[in-house]
């Protein structure tokens, strides 16, 4: 990327701002904890004074999560947490970057070393002691929500599954919670997609980056998008063939991060992909709104409530998977207005962080409690696992109550 | 292709688009508000000054409106709608299904209340939350200000001394207070009121502290979930009347006055989208089609029958003057009225005087409905015809520009008037 384009599209921007504190008031960490002194503050304030090759004076925009809620709420149109993304990126550089950030920011390395074993895995991972030990060794939080390896890819069963030919064709990019942890999710999706006449096609594919890259591990966020973009390009022959996705932080990472926070809108390739990715919410309240989603619904008589993350947030399209889950008869959704879970991907992992993370999540979890919800539908994975670890009720992706109207469940 | 289509697109999410939306999602239009990002409530002190100086300082909006120019936003939307917005608003505010129960907003068209601000002026406002009601210096004989030195934004005895040259007997009380941080601001204070039993230890160390006669103003931080009990928990623990005074940005009551109004949208089955900045349109004759806004990988179109546009004038950059000094409509590209001809000064000398430009605006019909298309009304400050930071009429103007477009859309849709 051109140095004018980057002045321009984004640290420029800090020149926008006209400290309104807008920002201030939406970020959920800086009132959480005290760690972080806010979006304003660490963003266009110090950007000012952030040299490039000086050693950084003030470490504490490596306590910002990332969400990107104050680049969403900001009114001015200032990149705060892009720029914050960056400077965390530049810190990491000159302090090191811990092994644990090493680790834990690469789900393809862990999810192809776990699912083999996966009742070992799982059980190490429940295992206090080896947790304890974790944690003092890598600084990895021994309470932090872990994940359980399903011990079958989700890659396997597409191979083996033939999805019917259809006029409408979507690529599948499931992302890596899906393959690894719950691959159901992914079946679902190619369920519901066909259920509404499209023939899905999941080509291979790889981790798209965003943990690398909300660590600081730039270089090799930027390999692993790259593959990945050059994965779907690939398949995107077809002018109407579009990408869809079910993992909110992930098809944002191919719509907008990778591009502003990795400097590569000049990249051909990946802003192809970036148009023609959709979430899957998204694109579905859109077929619903041109009359092509199939209304079939069974009635779900329950009481769940919506968690819609940040990182959906971020994709500016409002909250496609509330007016869908609206769609189904007798459910009664109750939209949660805490903003944050406090998971953010990895950040509340780190030992660290975790107490941090908890306490944003709080509202959350207490507002989740007190609507009487029996289970919480919320897009993004790493959420999912951090309002179960909050509130001790299952989390699932919207999608699964489209599926289960649709009368799926039973073939 | 990301395309939605609704009946109305609200684009500006401060008082007058929220109203806007809010008002049509009630009549049963399937509305869409968007905005670039969260808009001025956050910045304003939360009350709804309906008109404070016209030019001398008014004592009674209701008589002051009927004399207004012509071409004053409350001359085009009228009396009768200003009155009907302010009686929703009040009933929204205070409903017991809305955002906050218990906190009213307080006060009328008929009497302005008198209140001060950080500075110790007293502005006068026409609509106030249940918080600021104490401090209405029209009843007041003596009164004490109450200061923090973590709050930097709030300085008690700066407010007090003008307080005091205004002829009100003030004292002030300092209070030391530790957060676990060093820099706090309004929020910060806010978020800590929330909690019951922070703030019974705050009065337990304030009470002994206050020796002069009258009520206690502190700076508006009485919390974010649930201030009228914030309110009431204070005022029995200190035994004394208890009111807020606006501080500095983020404002708390301005944050509970977005979420009264986003609550009443949500609740009427509107929808809200923040980071939705609109980045093109179309137009099909003289009709506006569809706006485009930045979206996530690529724009997003969304298509409407009718348009509120209540973007916030030059205070949001929605309306730019260029280095040509051309003034243009950056949202629509619509006409504008109010610019001074070429070579004619724009600006004077004196910062506190009205500015030739300052009335500038969007050009209008009698009905708000924009200049050269059919299907735009505007809302908020980028009516042209008011100088709101002079006469105090900004939120006033937001609230009954955006209620009364919301009726002049609503019929335009056909779904009759709003019930």
């Amino acid at each position: 990327m051109s140095d004018l384009f980057e002045i321009e599209l984004l640290r420029g921007t800090l020149d926008h701002c006209v400290k309104c504190t807008i920002c201030e008031t939406a970020c959920p960490v800086s009132n959480a904890s005290p760690l972080f002194p806010g979006p304003k503050y660490a963003g266009p304030q110090s950007e000012r004074y952030r040299v490039s090759d000086e050693a950084a004076v003030d470490a504490s925009v490596d306590y910002c999560s990332g969400c990107g809620i104050c680049s969403q709420v900001c009114p001015q149109g200032v990149k705060i947490a892009e720029i914050n993304a960056q400077a965390r990126h530049r810190l990491k550089r000159q302090r090191g970057i811990p092994l644990r950030d090493r680790i834990i920011t690469r789900p393809t390395w862990l999810g192809r070393a776990g699912t083999p074993v996966a009742p070992l895995a799982n059980w190490t991972l429940g295992f206090r002691p080896l947790r304890v030990l974790a944690e003092r060794t890598l600084g990895v939080h021994r309470d932090a929500p872990a994940p359980r390896f399903a011990g079958r890819r989700f890659s396997r069963w597409a191979r083996a599954h033939t999805s019917p030919a259809a006029p409408r064709k979507v690529i599948y990019f499931h992302g890596c919670g899906t393959e690894y942890y719950e691959p159901w999710e992914g079946e679902r999706v190619v369920a519901v997609l066909e259920h509404n006449g499209f023939e899905v096609v999941v080509p291979e594919q790889d981790c798209c980056g965003l943990p690398l890259q909300s660590s600081g591990l730039f270089e090799d966020a930027r390999r692993s998008v790259r593959r990945l973009a050059h994965s779907l390009a690939s398949q995107l022959a077809d002018e109407r063939t579009i990408i869809v996705g079910n993992a909110t932080s992930c098809t944002l990472m191919l719509k907008r991060e990778a591009r502003e926070i990795l400097g590569l809108e000049d990249d051909p390739e990946l802003r192809r992909v970036a148009e023609r990715t959709y979430d899957i919410c998204e694109l579905l309240l859109e077929l619903h709104q041109r009359g092509e989603l199939r209304t079939d619904f069974r009635p779900i008589p329950e009481r769940i409530a919506y968690h819609a993350p940040c990182q959906q947030q971020g994709h500016w399209i409002g909250k496609p998977a509330l007016e869908l889950l609206s769609l189904i008869p007798e459910l009664e959704v109750r939209e949660m207005h805490a903003r944050c879970c406090g998971i953010a991907g990895t950040y509340g992992l780190k030992a660290e962080k975790y107490e941090i993370a908890m306490a944003v999540g709080r509202s959350l979890f207490e507002q989740v409690e007190a609507s009487g919800a029996a289970e919480v539908a919320c897009d993004s994975e790493t959420c999912r696992w951090q309002i179960t670890h909050g509130t001790h009720l299952p989390s699932v992706h919207p999608i699964d109550y489209l599926y289960r109207a649709y009368g799926l469940d039973h073939g | 292709m990301r395309r939605r289509d609704h009946d109305v697109v609200v684009i500006g999410a401060g008082t007058a688009g929220m109203v806007a939306g809010a008002r049509l999602a009630e009549a049963g239009a399937d509305v869409c508000v968007i905005a670039k990002g969260v808009g001025s409530t956050h910045l304003a002190p939360g009350t709804i000054d309906v008109l404070g100086y016209a030019p001398g300082r008014v004592e009674s909006p209701a008589d002051a409106l009927t004399s207004l120019a012509a071409d004053h936003p409350y001359a085009l939307i009228g009396s009768a709608a200003v009155a009907d917005a302010v009686d929703w608003f009040t009933a929204t505010a205070t409903a017991a299904a809305g955002a906050f129960p218990g906190y009213a907003y307080v006060g009328s068209l008929e009497r302005n209340l008198l209140l001060p601000t950080a500075v110790g002026a007293l502005k006068p406002s026409a609509l106030v939350p249940e918080t600021f009601v104490a401090g209405d210096a029209r009843q007041l004989d003596g009164l004490t200000v109450v200061g923090t030195p973590l709050l930097r934004d709030f300085h008690a005895s700066l407010c007090a001394d003008n307080l005091r040259a205004a002829g009100l007997r003030t004292t002030t009380v300092s209070l030391e207070v530790e957060l676990d941080r060093v820099d706090a601001n309004a929020l910060g204070f806010a978020r800590r009121f929330d909690d019951p039993r922070w703030r019974a230890a705050f009065s337990a160390r304030l009470a002994p502290l206050l020796t002069g006669a009258g009520p206690v103003g502190l700076p508006a931080v009485l919390g974010l979930r649930d201030p009228h009990a914030v309110l009431t928990d204070l005022q029995a623990q200190l035994g004394r009347r208890v009111f807020e005074i606006p501080t500095l940005p983020p404002s708390v009551p301005g944050m509970r006055l977005f979420e009264i109004l986003h609550h009443a949208l949500r609740r009427a089955g509107g929808r809200l989208v923040i980071g939705a900045g609109v980045v093109s349109h179309r137009r099909e004759g003289d009709r506006v089609a569809e706006v485009q806004t930045a979206t996530a990988g690529s724009n997003t179109t969304y298509a409407a029958d009718a348009f509120v546009l209540a973007s916030g004038g030059f205070h949001s950059g929605a309306i730019t003057l260029d280095s040509h000094w051309q003034a243009h409509e950056q949202v629509l590209g619509l006409t504008l009225t109010g610019v001074p001809d070429a070579g004619a000064p724009r600006f004077v000398p004196s910062y506190f005087a009205e500015q030739p430009l300052s009335r500038a605006g969007v050009a209008v019909g009698p009905d708000l409905r924009a200049t050269g298309v059919s299907n735009v009304v505007v809302a908020g400050a980028s009516l042209p015809g008011s100088a709101s930071w002079r006469e105090a009429s900004g939120e006033g103007i937001a609230l009954a520009s955006g209620y009364r477009a919301a009726e002049v859309t609503a019929t335009a849709l056909g779904a009759g008037a709003i019930a």
